[in-house]
């Protein structure tokens, strides 16, 4: 089989279409590189939706825990330290075991697959982990901006529309940017974890481990999977980093804050 | 365990759970966790010393050395933690048993990768094929103990390496001026003064090396996880004198509650620790 007829038997095999069969023997690099390709599209769609409907919950989690209301924020609190403070293996478990609990029950059957249940414990987890970034963020929005705010009329929605978002943004992205790294990070867990993976369909490190299973060679699969996911982190440091451009488009240029990749300091 | 135990069929509910609390199992359950904290207790010393080594390297001013150093903070963060644990157990494995079969095997002639099977003559296994299971089971965990140290070194690096550099540069100055050599100047100034710069990062280390220890479960030690799977799964009436249905998520929810609990003082014993070490120091935390 030549190697462009392995892209096209395996290129979307994660998602069900090609071959349906994985290779069993003699691997070539071209298999490894395909499949684990084609894994890596659960990554990002994981990554990404997460992602995106984590940043609307943070924000709200972020405002209701600065809020002096306790019924807010203490709701939003508890939120926080639940997902920040377990780890997130165990709540993939967890919320599997639950969702089984409620398919048994009749409810929402889809909520045991990998698409639905692992996508919203990775929303909840992420939310949780960037509220507490945008809760910080809030918390050093300078003073002076609120006051001038004030001074010009602007109260409610509209002060936080127009000055404290755009201000607690700008503070908060280049944490946000490592909190997106560690998302795209977590998600090959997974299929490691309760969710199972229907029909051989997983991510990247699914198939990485079918190939380090099989050939028992982990120096291949492994820097494979390595190479794509320096690949996403380099990608998302780009987009990330040209939103952050636009963030601070309006401060003279020495005072900028730049994107830079600090892991750990923030989870 | 307890002398009415030996009929469960007829216990009452309190009773029942007594015994079923203090069956074999789990007692072996109990003792997983014992194996958690073990791991804590071994990796986070050893990914100190890793990532002091590391850091060591990267500041050196011999530069094969440094590129080590610094390769090796860059590589093992850009890449899921998760994926080095797989790689590392085997490739470390596999790299030991390589390393014996030369030392033992001088004139063994095959190649020991022979398509998909890994082959190296029978003294060079590790552990021996007639070691006992413990054996195994030590071996197992040591090489679980070891992947940690490797990646969470690699973190740990790179928090004293900025911490080293952040230690201001007027007192290494000063004590180059009283005459120490750079090497003194390292041990008795460097070294003693990171610390307080280290600790945020640190701290937040060990919070992130509390919530990987589940990953054991993947690396094939018999932990908690796996403990809370074996022992909440369905249990029939065949096979057990304790029957019972699928009690995983009460299983889960208590290592939850184990690890939200672990967190939360870890937190507060690092706060305490926080106060300590910026005593004296011209920091706005300082008292």
């Amino acid at each position: 089989m030549s190697c462009w007829e392995t892209v096209q038997a395996y290129a979307f095999r994660s998602l069900g279409y090609g071959e349906r069969l994985l290779p069993r023997g003699d691997f070539t690099l071209c298999q490894h590189f395909t499949l684990i390709g084609s894994g890596l599209i659960w990554n990002i769609y994981f990554g990404l939706l997460a992602l995106i409907a984590g940043f609307l919950l943070a924000n709200v989690l972020a405002v209701g825990k600065a809020s002096p209301r306790p019924w807010l924020s203490k709701p939003a609190d508890w939120f926080i330290l639940v997902f920040r403070g377990s780890p997130l293996f165990i709540q993939f478990f967890l919320a599997y075991f639950i969702f089984l609990e409620l398919k048994n029950a009749g409810f929402m059957p889809w909520l045991t697959s990998a698409w639905a249940g692992a996508l919203i414990v990775l929303f909840l987890n992420t939310a949780a982990y960037s509220g507490e970034i945008f809760y910080g963020a809030l918390k050093s929005v300078p003073k002076g901006e609120v006051e001038a705010a004030d001074a010009y009329g602007m109260a409610g929605w509209t002060r936080f529309k127009r000055v404290i978002w755009p201000t607690q943004m700008r503070l908060a992205w280049p944490a946000y940017t490592n909190e997106a790294i560690f998302l795209f990070h977590a998600t090959t867990l997974v299929f490691l974890s309760g969710f199972p993976a229907q029909r051989q369909q997983g991510d990247a490190l699914y198939y990485a481990q079918y190939f380090a299973d099989k050939t028992f060679n982990p120096f291949v699969p492994y820097p494979i999977l390595a190479f794509y996911f320096v690949l996403v982190t380099l990608v998302l440091i780009f987009l990330m980093g040209l939103i952050n451009k636009r963030l601070n488009r309006h401060l003279p240029q020495a005072t900028r804050t730049r994107v830079r990749y600090r892991p750990v300091l923030m989870r | 365990m307890f002398e009415f135990c030996s009929d469960p069929a007829a216990l009452d509910t309190m009773r029942w759970f007594a015994c079923y609390f203090t069956t074999g199992k789990h007692q072996l359950f109990y003792w997983s966790f014992v194996t958690v904290l073990v791991l804590l207790a071994i990796t986070a010393p050893t990914a100190l010393a890793f990532g002091f080594g590391g850091a060591m390297a990267a500041r050196s001013p011999v530069a094969p050395l440094r590129w080590f150093g610094k390769g090796y903070i860059s590589v093992v963060r850009g890449v899921p933690d998760i994926a080095f644990f797989l790689f590392f157990v085997i490739a470390l494995d596999q790299g030991f048993e390589w390393l014996r079969h030369q030392a033992f095997c001088p004139d063994w002639t095959e190649a020991i990768r022979q398509g998909n099977d890994f082959i190296v003559c029978a003294e060079a296994k590790l552990p021996l094929s007639t070691a006992p299971q413990w054996v195994h089971e030590v071996y197992g965990f040591f090489l679980a103990v070891l992947t940690f140290a490797i990646v969470f070194g690699a973190f740990a690096a790179n928090v004293l390496f900025g911490a080293m550099n952040a230690v201001p540069r007027g007192q290494i100055e000063a004590a180059e001026a009283y005459g120490m050599t750079p090497r003194q100047a390292f041990w008795r100034i460097t070294v003693r003064q990171m610390w307080v710069y280290a600790l945020p990062g640190l701290s937040n280390l060990w919070m992130v090396l509390i919530k990987a220890t589940p990953l054991l479960f993947l690396l094939g030690v018999e932990d908690i996880v796996y403990w809370a799977r074996e022992l909440g799964g369905t249990v029939l009436p065949r096979f057990s004198d304790y029957p019972h249905g699928d009690w995983r998520l009460y299983y889960f929810l208590f290592l939850l509650v184990f690890y939200l609990a672990f967190t939360r003082v870890s937190e507060k014993v690092l706060a305490r620790i926080t106060v300590r070490l910026s005593r004296g120091q011209a920091t706005l935390g300082a008292t």
